[in-house]
């Protein structure tokens, strides 16, 4: 088992003919399961081509009729990204997975909004996507670092994440699933809802959860884990050191209002019980520690 | 990206928000020409730079003849103005704004901001205007009444009416406050703003509601359909290196230490910094290459950090995903062959093509420390720095 996807997920590429979309496309496809579960491709108007042994379709809603893909990839550029995942979701696609880095906010606020009310889950933007290792890799992460086994990892960040799977990787702790919920302020899956697909998770044994300075998303999981979790989890939290009113690469990691820093969110998971290291080279350790 | 606040009630003005008369002004001169063409008996003499905290810092002046205009502006052009949010060194001032004094009776505060939570734009507004509004919301948090927008709707004129009743608007002035601050909402969502804020916002003696001040901060990754708002970036309020890295797709922020990190990816990077700092050294910049890094870029990024005269050492950080081992130590090569290092330089390289990558460093006769992981690397570059 796994969350999120797995080998019968059935996917859709969006922006498949583009540079980026077409080059991870086919890493992925390489990838285990890649063969099977890579079905289809989206680009308006290029609908008939081949791309990487997949059929291109002009809309998603075709691609389903013709494939039945239930999850999506999208590497569609920043001015069109919300909108491809507007179309995705009216084609009730079950996961959409948003690689594209920099839509404007506002267009993600009003996609955020179309989307009360529908079924269908949405991860980043911004994000280095969704691995379940050995079985299928949606994104842009290096797939060899990863290793099958029981620990789940959330992050907002991209590298990190690599850090982290490489980390329980040497260590001999394999992993359920790896997502990436990315960098942006209004995004899909926050570190509490994937927090709770890991805890109904009869295969996995415990979390990883990488965050970073912004926002109030690790407070709010770190009170749902109080409540509720029944599995050990490992935190760390990036940007310790980052001053106030610096934006930290990503958009939504930035300290304002005096709001949003690494030793608040650090404090409400320890309260929590989480185990949480100050030491990004230690969060594989620790994991194998509280595992005992 | 910001802008100052003369622009900013150039934006409101068009949108319909009253805001006093004024002008922009680069020299005395000027200055005192703006007064005698807005005319009247008072005038608000106004340093314009991006950060807050002018008035506290002596800033911002209150003038009852034109002769005082004229001895304000020369005080207040090219002082160096220390607030709470130009750090220490402080900013020089450049340019003015001369306005017309309004008699003020109340002060509020009204200002707009993306709500991550629930996805929407809060319209947050208060009676305790004039202060900051950290403040009143950690001291007395119920005087602060928010409004989650509905971005089918927009602020309608029943909430915005209701903000302005709960801040105190006296009742024969709720409507125009009420209008204001739609016309606030829509400036902020037509021009994608991050931040839009305006503290005061002030009831007059004479029965006006009037922004006195405007800060509007807008979304980086809409700019591409806001040609207008690419006009109005003011480069000096910039840190130069952070202007100079972003022309080569850099993500780079200068801090106070002394290691240089060069990392791909915003939360490595920050993670990077931090491990440092636990290692008892201090990061010398944020750095992120990106996903994708050429050799020109990390070339690019190296003479970056080394204008840096605090520099002691310099830490590589690369986990390579799509970003190949090979292709960042082939750029740190260059680079090294290019610009004189003259400082220790860590590299710890991971993930794809990494034995190439280190075969690369390794024959290439330059003087790296390797590093396997990133404690190691961090006690490596901090002992490095120590050794300096």
């Amino acid at each position: 088992m796994s969350i999120l996807i797995n080998k019968g997920s059935r996917v859709v590429t969006q922006g498949i003919t583009g540079k980026t979309g077409m080059f991870h496309t086919h890493h992925s496809i390489e990838y285990a399961n890649g063969k099977q579960c890579y079905v289809a491709g989206v680009t308006p108007k290029k609908g008939g081509q081949e791309v990487e042994g997949v059929p291109v379709f002009d809309t998603v809603a075709e691609a389903k009729a013709e494939t039945g893909c239930n999850v999506s990839v999208i590497y569609v550029p920043p001015p069109f990204a919300a909108a491809a995942i507007d179309e995705a979701v009216d084609a009730g696609i079950e996961v959409v997975i948003c690689i594209t880095e920099g839509i404007p906010v506002k267009d993600m606020i009003k996609t955020r909004d179309r989307m009360k009310g529908s079924s269908t889950i949405l991860v980043g933007p911004n994000c280095p996507g969704v691995i379940t290792p050995e079985e299928l890799k949606i994104g842009i992460m290096p797939g060899y670092i990863h290793k099958k086994g029981r620990i789940g990892v959330v992050s907002r960040s991209g590298t990190l994440t690599y850090e982290v799977v490489d980390q329980l990787t040497k260590l001999g702790l394999g992993q359920s699933t790896c997502v990436g919920i990315g960098g942006d302020p209004v995004n899909g899956l926050k570190h509490i809802d994937v927090m709770k697909m890991f805890d109904d998770d009869p295969d996995t044994d415990g979390v990883v959860m990488c965050g970073e300075i912004g926002g109030t998303d690790e407070e709010a999981c770190a009170a749902w884990i109080a409540d509720n979790m029944k599995k050990p989890v490992v935190g760390f939290i990036a940007g310790v050191t980052a001053p106030p009113g610096k934006r930290m690469g990503h958009a939504g990691a930035i300290i304002a209002g005096g709001k949003g820093t690494a030793d608040e969110k650090i404090a409400a998971l320890e309260a929590a019980g989480v185990a949480v290291t100050r030491n990004p080279s230690d969060m594989g350790k620790l994991m194998a520690e509280a595992l005992g | 990206m910001k802008i100052h606040e003369y622009q900013g009630k150039e934006i409101l003005r068009e949108y319909g928000v009253a805001v006093p008369r004024g002008k922009a002004c680069f020299s005395v001169d000027e200055a005192v020409a703006a007064a005698e063409e807005i005319g009247g008996k008072k005038w608000v003499v106004k340093a314009q730079i991006h950060a807050g905290g002018r008035g506290k810092g002596g800033g911002v002046k209150l003038a009852d003849s034109i002769d005082e205009v004229r001895e304000l502006a020369g005080q207040i052009l090219g002082m160096t103005l220390v607030t709470h949010q130009t750090g220490p060194e402080g900013k020089v001032v450049k340019r003015l704004l001369i306005e017309e004094g309004a008699p003020i009776k109340d002060e509020l505060y009204v200002g707009l901001v993306v709500d991550r939570a629930t996805q929407r734009v809060a319209v947050m507004a208060s009676s305790e205007g004039g202060t900051e509004i950290e403040t009143v919301a950690e001291e007395t948090p119920e005087l602060i009444h928010k409004v989650m927008v509905d971005p089918k709707t927009g602020l309608t004129a029943d909430e915005a009416e209701d903000l302005a009743r709960k801040i105190g608007v006296p009742d024969a002035l709720v409507a125009d406050a009420g209008k204001l601050m739609q016309a606030l909402y829509q400036a902020f969502w037509d021009k994608d703003c991050s931040l839009a804020e305006v503290n005061p916002l002030i009831v007059t003696s004479d029965g006006r509601v009037m922004a006195l001040d405007a800060k509007m901060n807008f979304d980086e990754s809409a700019m591409y359909r806001h040609p207008e708002l690419q006009d109005l970036r003011d480069l000096d309020e910039e840190d130069p290196d952070e202007i100079e890295a972003s022309k080569f797709g850099l993500n780079y922020i200068s801090l106070d230490g002394t290691i240089g990190c060069l990392v791909n990816g915003a939360g490595l990077a920050m993670a990077t910094m931090d491990i440092i700092k636990l290692y008892g050294a201090s990061p010398a910049n944020f750095l992120d290459v990106g996903g994708g890094a050429t050799t020109e870029q990390v070339t690019e990024a190296f003479k970056l950090m080394l204008k840096n005269q605090n520099l002691k050492a310099i830490l590589v950080n690369i986990f390579g995903g799509i970003m190949r081992c090979d292709v960042i130590a082939e750029g740190l090569v260059n680079a090294a062959r290019e610009v004189d290092l003259g400082v220790p330089l860590v590299v710890r390289l991971e993930g794809t093509n990494v034995e190439q990558g280190r075969q690369i460093l390794a024959d290439s006769g330059i003087s790296v420390i390797s590093a396997t992981t990133m404690a190691d690397a961090a006690e490596k570059v901090a002992a490095a720095a120590a050794g300096a």
